[in-house]
């Protein structure tokens, strides 16, 4: 080994490169305060080989982004490990950034003749940054999409070259796949082959000129090796517990609903940590952007970039300091104000409430059986009816129904009941309401509407009010014939236990007076009320809604029910979506976790 | 036969002096190596600029919904854009490429605005109780017919209206169009 050893070092040099290395002088001997640096390198080290392996998994394009970072967190061998350690130590390394800035200029650190190296230093931390904006982007969901739609905005405001230069960062004049690919490859080779050529001049010059001791010196001079190392490895394990805390804390990092322009985000926000460059665009007026975007954070990054000159003349170095202390005090209140006004906007607080409830129900929908289609997770959610249904509920139909005593998203509709609630629609249940003689013609059924005073009404007052024990016995049978008509899921079970009763209920039809206007399994041309057959199917709903006032339906008597499907108000799809979730029928999971 | 260094030959480990007087050789390897760095970088570029000339097929009108969609109130509904997708190698049909506030107007005609918020391209929100609307990201706030409301909100210009063409009586088409953010004229992204 030894013979080994003496024949590579005379051929290499290894053994004097090793000594330099590890036997570096620290002035005043090793201390807890020049440990930051070396948890940067740590950190840098860890996202390469993060990276790197992300890289094996990820796939950048608008229908195979979001679905390979879903596969890498919720599929693979320990695929949430690696993507929670890519994401925190990402941030770490921003907050260590700015210790080391602020050890660096307490400490005097960026002072002739250290000013090339305090500078490679500023461009690490802008490359950093551009990192971490340029990863954002990557899992291709709503809130990457959303936030990368704003950061590319501001781009284009450059004077002259902007559009062009949006253009060019976009790929296209839409957002896709070239956005993606190139984000991609400034995220995973541009930037990390410009940090790694600024980290090996940062540390070439850092060795050039040697360490800055803190003053006054407690200890003699010491060997780099072993007792800086040991402080090093310290704190750079302390650095690695409080990343491992924040992996065990969310279970990797957050992938929200997958990107779809179509589909509005309340809840985008950049990443915590230019939260205060968001903040600061509020307070420019329409027209001065530029001034908030570009004019304060350029004039600031050249004073910062000037410190070292600045630091030659006398108080120099106090107005650096106290430059730099009140940056970092603007950076936190700005960061504050930011989140304290989202935590008192309701409205902010209910987007990112309906964010977590698509993120979650679209992994849902990416595990089921039918898994994700080639046209990607995003067609998933639109073609939910969970998803869509209360949506399209809310903007078409709320306006007079309800949909348990709401608007189907937790909203109070304005104006009054004017059509029946349909939470449970076409259960045994709901029916049992409308048959009911003190509720048909209450807000719940048709109290709102014209056929308040109708035939039916009267008939269940009048006759359904007065129906002896054995009557209402074929009634509750006619109820349960009437319910199974749908094949609703939620009472799949039920219909089957009562296979007997629904086949009485079926020949009662008639015995109890429906037939008399309703049309049941049977033809009649003088049948004045919707035809039965079929009652709460999807067929049947589609229908329904599609054209109230057909002559299947309510004919000329439909009261204000607009034609949704005549007139094209909905498509075809919306108005299935729509019968899908008033129906109940959506994707359950076998842990049965999805709506009610 | 064994050579013996001469005054004029220094040793080989230090590399001889370069003659001023080779001028040519210097121009030639200077032309040639930076020629040789610059293919490359060329080539790259040249791809890497391709987007400057894409142009998108945005502008043709698109049926979004039918006046019977629209409340008689005046309220903004909100529509999604069905039409051709084009993503650089993918062409997809009748998938929503951005969305609209369609609005009927007291005239009998109708509104169309871009739900892109005109300062960062946020999706804008419309707030019934504010009669307006709102954007969630910088707090910009706009009327009901898109125009500025609070001119010390950061957006540079009102909201961008669409032009709305009706077709057979009911049928609403709007040739659907983004245009850049952040500046005071309204220029259509092409």
């Amino acid at each position: 080994m030894k013979n080994f050893l003496g024949w590579f070092d005379q051929r290499t040099g290894s053994k004097k490169l090793l000594h330099e290395a590890l036997f570096e002088n620290v002035p005043g001997g090793a201390r807890w305060r020049y440990a930051w640096g070396s948890t940067l390198v740590f950190c840098f080290a860890v996202q390469v080989v993060t990276g790197l392996f992300l890289w094996m998994a990820y796939s950048p394009g608008a229908q195979t982004a979001w679905e390979s970072v879903y596969y890498i967190q919720h599929e693979m061998w320990g695929g949430w490990f690696l993507r929670g350690l890519h994401h925190y130590t990402a941030q770490a390394m921003t907050v260590l950034l700015v210790f080391h800035l602020l050890q660096v200029v307490i400490d005097g650190a960026y002072k002739a003749p250290r000013e090339i190296n305090f500078w490679t230093g500023v461009v690490l931390l802008l490359l950093v940054l551009a990192l971490s904006l340029t990863g954002y982007l990557l899992p291709w969901d709503q809130k990457g999409y959303w936030a990368t739609r704003v950061a590319t905005s501001i781009l284009s405001i450059t004077p002259v070259l902007g559009p062009a230069l949006q253009r060019l960062v976009v790929g296209g004049s839409d957002y896709g796949h070239q956005t993606l690919t190139r984000f991609f490859a400034l995220h995973a080779g541009v930037i990390p082959g410009g940090i790694i050529a600024f980290i090996v001049a940062h540390i070439y010059l850092f060795r050039r000129h040697g360490l800055t001791p803190k003053e006054p010196r407690r200890k003699p001079d010491s060997a780099f090796w072993p007792d800086q190392v040991f402080r090093d490895a310290v704190v750079c394990l302390a650095v690695l517990c409080v990343i491992l805390f924040f992996i065990w804390r969310t279970h990797g990092a957050e992938l929200d609903a997958p990107a779809d322009p179509s589909a509005p985000f309340s809840a985008a926000r950049p990443e915590w940590y230019f939260l205060f460059l968001f903040q600061l665009l509020k307070y420019f007026p329409g027209g001065t952007e530029i001034w908030g975007a570009m004019v304060v954070p350029g004039v600031l990054l050249l004073v910062l970039i000037g410190m070292p000159f600045l630091g030659q003349k006398p108080a120099g170095h106090k107005f650096n300091l106290g430059f730099l202390g009140a940056l970092f005090a603007g950076v936190v209140v700005l960061t504050v104000l930011a989140v304290n006004e989202d935590n008192h906007n309701p409205d902010y607080l209910a987007a990112v409430q309906d964010a977590k409830h698509d993120a979650e129900r679209v992994i849902e929908l990416a595990q089921s059986p039918d898994g994700i289609p080639t046209t990607g997770a995003v067609s998933l959610l639109r073609n939910d009816p969970l998803t869509q249904g209360p949506k399209i509920f809310a903007k078409n139909c709320a306006s007079c129904h309800r949909y348990d005593g709401g608007d189907g998203l937790g909203g109070t509709p304005k104006g009054a009941i004017a059509g029946s609630d349909l939470k449970g629609y076409a259960s045994r249940a709901w029916l049992a309401g409308l048959l009911d003689p003190t509720k048909i013609d209450g807000p719940h059924y048709f109290g709102g509407t014209k056929l308040k005073s109708s035939k039916m009404v009267d008939f269940v007052k009048k006759d359904v009010a007065g129906f002896s024990a054995d009557q209402k016995t074929q009634l509750a049978g006619v109820l349960a014939a009437l319910s199974a008509e749908g094949g609703l899921r939620a009472q799949a079970d039920l219909d089957r236990r009562d296979a007997a009763v629904i086949d009485q209920g079926r020949k009662s039809f008639g015995g109890i007076g429906c037939a008399d206007c309703h049309q049941f399994h049977s033809t009649d041309p003088d049948a004045t009320a919707p035809n039965l057959t079929g009652y709460g199917s999807h067929e049947w709903l589609v229908a329904f809604i599609s054209n109230p006032a057909h002559p299947r339906f309510y004919g000329q008597d439909n009261d204000r029910m607009p034609l949704f499907g005549v007139t094209h108000q909905l498509s075809d799809q919306e108005i299935g979506l729509v019968a899908d979730w008033l129906r109940g029928e959506w994707y359950v999971p076998a842990s049965g976790k999805a709506g009610d | 036969m064994a050579e013996h260094p001469s005054p004029h030959h220094p040793p080989h480990h230090a590399p001889p002096q370069p003659d001023r007087r080779d001028f040519l050789t210097k121009a030639a390897a200077i032309v040639i190596g930076g020629g040789l760095a610059l293919v490359a970088p060329a080539a790259g570029l040249l791809v890497f600029l391709d987007p400057l000339r894409r142009k998108s097929e945005a502008g043709t009108a698109v049926k979004v919904a039918t006046l019977d969609a629209l409340p008689a109130n005046g309220d903004p509904v909100q529509k999604s854009v069905l039409a051709t997708r084009v993503d650089a190698w993918n062409r997809t049909p009748n998938v929503p490429i951005g969305a609209v506030f369609l609005q009927r107007l007291k005239d009998g005609g109708v509104r169309a605005l871009n739900v892109a918020c005109p300062h960062a391209g946020c999706f804008v929100d419309f707030r019934n109780s504010e009669d307006g609307y709102h954007c969630p990201c910088h707090n910009s706030s706009f009327s009901l017919d898109g125009s500025i409301k609070d001119p010390t909100s950061p957006s540079p210009r009102g909201m961008d209206e669409l032009p709305v063409e009706i077709r057979h009586g009911t049928e609403i088409w709007v040739t659907y169009q983004t245009f850049r953010a952040g500046v005071r004229e309204k220029i259509a992204v092409i």
